[in-house]
């Protein structure tokens, strides 16, 4: 039998009051990820370890947290991706506000999902349905395959250093609006509020987003970085300003604005 | 309800703070190095404004020959490189993956993923002075332009002498120059926008399906933008480092026939 092996970690247990590194050891196993080793904790050693998780399989999307300082999946994560003799430090995602232990206040992700004017779709053809080829949703469906983790979110500067998670789309929102900008048949035109309330222009395509997320989405060459150029389209570039003065330019969509919200939201 | 993150302080903040301990500093140092290292040397050849012609060998820097006799007797010396640079300058200056380069090694804005960065200022982004960045796609248009011109150049060293075709190093050297600047130049995101990527419809637009097929190949391309960044400019400095020891007689231009 393969002799026992030990793990050290150091998982982050606090709240908002403060908080400190405090080092655990675990049992591993062939296999073993680190939320794993979370719950071996929680079961043996600390049962008031507070961690958000649920399906254990990469699609939920709720195990978020910085594994030795490096947005990760908990549950994606395998305990033999790191040096056997260092501990492993575990602790919250950074950018948003603690509740406790591993667990974190990702509302801020929510309020900004709700400030996006919903997908409007032209009227349906005469039979009844809407048609699409393949190629003409290619490109959305791709970001259809985030799992709203938010370690995009949790890793952008813009929001982690620069404490701008009520005032900038963030990544995973800006591939949200791209998706929709790119809608064959959406009606609605967002480019504006892209522009001034989502504000791509934060985005310095730094690409950290891409480097974490887990679903390997190309979030700034493929989302993020169009966007930009399409913004630029229709703000930025005087020749096709010109252009659309003599033209007419393309087929205008609605503008849209934005919904108006219920709860009043965030602290002054 | 409070929004404002908390910052613990066990999760280090400000510059340099970080609890990865992996070597996130090698890439942006190995940026910084590389690209100060063009820089020093292209501003240097602009003013030695010298050995840049060697029978039809043009160095890229000095690429098309511009005459620059109306600046005699200017304080500061007026090159035909220092004209010319301005166009792939700006180029290379407003490229999206160049952006991400110097914004990680230079401005440090963040310096690594998930490393603290210098706090305190008022962040902007591409939002206040650095909007002009918007206009990359113009910057896009000259260096098509220049492409003829490199490609003009390439052919030249292989039929621009004055006893025929000749195939010599040099000739290879200009044709990896102008294919590598072609690859960085067609991989550019604002041309996959350009060709196909500002398009939500293909199947109903106009020449839809041939702009899909080119937005799908420039796609292919930009997928290793950084990649012909790096190459591409490494083969500029080299080429014309080539045509100045050609120049100087440091080295014999070799003939294959
Ligand atoms: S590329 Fe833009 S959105 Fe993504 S992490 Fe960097 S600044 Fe944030
Ligand atoms: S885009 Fe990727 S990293 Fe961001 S929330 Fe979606 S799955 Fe997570
Ligand atoms: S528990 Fe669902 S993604 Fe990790
Ligand atoms: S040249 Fe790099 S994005 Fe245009």
């Amino acid at each position: 039998m393969a002799a026992e092996r030990k793990a050290q970690l150091k998982v982050y247990r606090g709240d908002k009051e403060g908080g400190e590194l405090k080092d655990y050891e675990v049992e591993t196993y062939p296999g073993m990820v680190v939320l794993d080793a979370i719950h071996d904790i929680q079961a043996k050693q600390e049962p008031s370890l507070a961690v958000r998780w649920n399906c254990k399989a990469g699609r939920c999307g709720s195990c978020s947290a910085e594994i030795n300082g490096k947005p990760k999946l908990m549950c994606m994560t395998r305990m033999t991706s790191f040096p056997e003799n260092e501990p492993i430090t575990v602790t919250p995602m950074k950018s948003f506000p603690i509740i406790k232990d591993l667990v974190t206040d990702v509302s801020s992700n929510f309020r900004m999902a709700k400030k996006i004017p919903a997908f409007r779709p032209r009227p349906k053809e005469a039979d009844g349905t809407w048609r699409m080829q393949q190629e003409d949703i290619d490109r959305i469906q791709e970001f259809r395959k985030c799992i709203e983790c938010f370690l995009c979110q949790d890793t952008c500067h813009v929001i982690r250093d620069h404490g701008k998670a009520e005032d900038f789309a963030g990544p995973r929102f800006l591939i949200a609006l791209a998706g929709l900008d790119m809608h064959p048949l959406d009606t609605l035109d967002r480019r504006e509020l892209v522009k001034d309330e989502f504000k791509v222009g934060y985005c310095n395509i730094t690409r950290c987003c891409t480097e974490v997320c887990p679903e390997h989405i190309n979030i700034t060459d493929n989302g993020i970085i169009p966007m930009k150029e399409r913004v630029a389209d229709d703000y930025f570039d005087p020749l096709r300003w010109v252009i659309r003065k003599f033209t007419g330019g393309p087929e205008k969509k609605e503008k849209a604005h934005l919904p108006v919200l219920q709860e009043k939201t965030g602290s002054k | 309800m409070a929004s404002k993150s908390v910052h613990l302080p066990v999760l280090q903040s400000g510059l340099g703070g970080t609890l990865r301990r992996d070597a996130w500093w090698v890439g942006p140092a190995i940026t910084f190095v590389l690209l100060s290292a063009f820089i020093v040397y292209s501003t240097w050849r602009a003013f030695e404004n010298a050995n840049f012609l060697y029978g039809p060998y043009l160095s890229p820097l000095y690429s098309p020959l511009v005459d620059t006799s109306w600046a005699k007797g200017w304080p500061i010396p007026v090159s035909g490189a220092m004209i010319i640079l301005i166009g792939p300058g700006s180029f290379r200056f407003t490229c999206y993956y160049y952006r991400k380069a110097y914004y990680r090694a230079f401005a440090m804005d963040p310096p690594a993923c998930a490393v603290g960065e210098p706090r305190g200022h008022s962040y902007k982004g591409e939002r206040g002075l650095l909007i002009f960045q918007n206009l990359h796609r113009f910057t896009l248009y000259v260096a098509i332009g220049f492409l003829f011109f490199l490609w003009h150049d390439a052919i030249k060293g292989l039929v621009g002498w004055q006893d025929g075709v000749h195939l010599n190093v040099g000739t290879l050297v200009l044709t990896m120059n102008a294919f590598l600047l072609s690859g960085y130049t067609l991989s550019c995101h604002a041309f996959r926008h350009l060709v196909g990527g500002n398009v939500n419809s293909y199947s109903t637009a106009t020449a839809g399906m041939l702009r899909y097929k080119i937005w799908q190949k420039v796609s292919k391309l930009n997928m290793n933008h950084m990649a012909w960044a790096w190459t591409s400019l490494f083969g500029v400095g080299l080429t014309d480092f080539y045509i100045r020891c050609v120049c100087t007689g440091a080295i014999h231009d070799m003939r294959f026939f």
